[in-house]
């Protein structure tokens, strides 16, 4: 386990902010998205769930984000700092960078000018300086994604869920995105749950990877990358880093094909 | 960690207004169409009966006819009134409806066969009506008006409402807004490209509407649907035809106006209504 927080927080390392007991979630039609999934995130960790698409891997964030309620077993989140990162940036196309990026702190009531101070500072931190009176038309997919995350970034999550956010992207832009967001989780030490269909992302992110079977979804498979973080681009290219990224391939195979 | 993306900001692309290209197609058909009338006027149509259709000169002069142009002017100035007044009710009472159906289902399914009827009752049958129960003036010339223009505002504006996209609605769910919140920092905005698009159609309608109501009354202060009438009667050829231009290019006008009202209001970050 690697030690990226600040010493404030390190003493709650232990406490699972995220914990997922053999739930299960079947819609009202019938179907079955979820069957006895375990999944626990503790602070300072950075979980990626890998899967088949179907397998009901957004299903396990719009659970802990409280859209969706489970049918059976239990899921606890235990904070109220929940960020969520969805699939598309959903930016309001009338709102300039600045007011997009405020809209979460606004909704919360929180006051003018502390918003306005943490917007620019989350604005600075995903590289949109300059950028602020934008609007979302006129910026591209990867710079949209950034202000997404920046949105998110006000509210000073503890818990960071993130539904496949650079699955649009080419792979420069993504590969960008991915080092930059482990700078910020080196920085806030929050905890995140980060759904993909790319294994190597995966690997690359996580300091866990779980790997989800075709539907209903299950946890078939748990792997932890032993990198510190931040981590350094040049991983990517060990033997060590493909050998993993081999073995959690062979997992989602196997559970694919089960 | 610098951006890879192109730091300089996208342009919006408008159509370049003013050009000899922008301006040539509908200055062609302008002009087709003006050669066709002459064409009816003087080919067509025997001498004996060219008041059937007056050569365009002949009826542009009417506006300078001591006669008619005065009475024409005043006349269109009434009916605009009316049709202004009609429609600015009809945006405030359309929009207000749609919102209230969009509150819940229930109300949505009590309200809108009743925007439906609106639409498709035979308005022409009740103008008389209209006449008995408000007289014949201003009163009841604006309520035909909004009966007319009423239904596009309602349809266009709870089609907006509807069309937020289910991520917005949940990235404000997370926050636990309130209903009225998403109402008004949300919905509303989303549905502002409809609302505009329901006013241009409206303000066409409006304009009809109050020369319709104005047609049949034939009473109380005369607008341009009552002189339409008038001219009709006396087969006055080149001022009746000179009084229907004149109320289409009013419609014109307030089309228009909405269409830069919008791209104004939301072009920058909608484009082009």
């Amino acid at each position: 386990m690697s030690e990226p927080a600040p010493a404030s927080t390190a003493t709650e390392q232990g406490a699972a902010l995220l914990d997922f007991s053999d739930v299960q979630l079947t819609y009202p039609g019938g179907t079955t998205a979820l069957s006895g999934v375990d999944l626990k995130v503790r602070r300072g960790e950075f979980v990626s769930v890998v899967g088949p698409s179907g397998c009901g891997k957004s299903t396990l964030l719009r659970i802990a984000s409280g859209l969706e309620t489970v049918t059976s077993g239990d899921a606890h989140v235990a904070t109220d700092h929940v960020g969520y990162v969805f699939q598309d940036a959903t930016l309001l196309p009338w709102r300039t960078v600045r007011q997009n990026v405020e809209l979460l702190a606004e909704l919360r009531d929180h006051g003018r000018a502390d918003r306005r101070e943490a917007a620019q500072k989350a604005i600075d931190m995903v590289g949109l300086t300059g950028f602020e009176d934008h609007l979302p038309r006129q910026l591209s997919g990867g710079m949209r994604m950034r202000v997404s995350l920046a949105r998110s970034l006000v509210m000073d999550p503890e818990l960071f869920l993130f539904d496949e956010p650079f699955g649009a992207l080419d792979e420069i832009t993504r590969e960008y995105l991915n080092d930059e967001l482990l700078r910020l989780f080196a920085e806030r030490s929050f905890a995140g749950l980060f759904i993909t269909h790319s294994v190597s992302e995966a690997v690359y992110l996580s300091t866990k990877v779980v790997v989800m079977s075709g539907r209903p979804g299950k946890v078939v498979g748990s792997f932890d990358i032993p990198w510190d973080m931040p981590r350094d681009p040049e991983i990517r290219y060990t033997a060590e880093y493909a050998a993993l990224v081999g073995e959690v391939s062979h997992a989602l195979r196997e559970g694919h094909d089960s | 960690m610098s951006a890879p993306e192109p730091t300089a900001a996208a342009t919006l692309r408008l159509p370049i207004r003013g050009g000899v290209q922008y301006w040539a197609p509908p200055l062609t058909v302008a002009g087709l169409i003006i050669g066709l009338w002459y064409f009816v006027s003087y080919v067509f149509l025997d001498p004996s009966r060219s008041y059937l259709l007056p050569p365009p000169h002949e009826v542009i002069a009417a506006y300078w006819d001591p006669a008619f142009g005065p009475d024409m002017f005043e006349a269109l100035w009434n009916t605009a009134i009316v049709a202004l007044t009609g429609l600015a009710i009809a945006i405030v009472l359309g929009v207000s409806w749609a919102i209230t159906m969009n509150q819940a289902a229930w109300v949505e399914r009590s309200l809108y066969p009743y925007a439906v009827i609106l639409q498709t009752i035979p308005i022409l049958a009740l103008v008389p009506l209209i006449g008995f129960w408000f007289g014949f003036d201003f009163t009841a010339r604006v309520i035909v008006t909004i009966l007319i223009a009423l239904f596009p505002m309602v349809s266009n504006t709870l089609f907006g409402l509807k069309s937020v996209e289910q991520g917005h609605r949940e990235l404000f769910i997370l926050q636990r807004a309130s209903q009225w919140t998403i109402l008004r920092k949300l919905q509303f905005p989303a549905a502002l490209p409809a609302i505009f698009t329901g006013m241009r159609i409206s303000a066409g309608l409006a304009v009809v509407g109050a020369i319709v109501g104005d047609f049949f009354f034939q009473r109380g202060t005369r607008g341009i649907g009552g002189l339409i009438s008038l001219y009709q009667a006396r087969l006055n050829a080149e001022p009746l035809f000179a009084s229907i231009l004149l109320a289409s290019v009013f419609g014109v006008i307030v089309f228009w106006f909405f269409g830069w009202l919008a791209t104004r209001m939301i072009g920058r970050w909608h484009g082009p209504i």
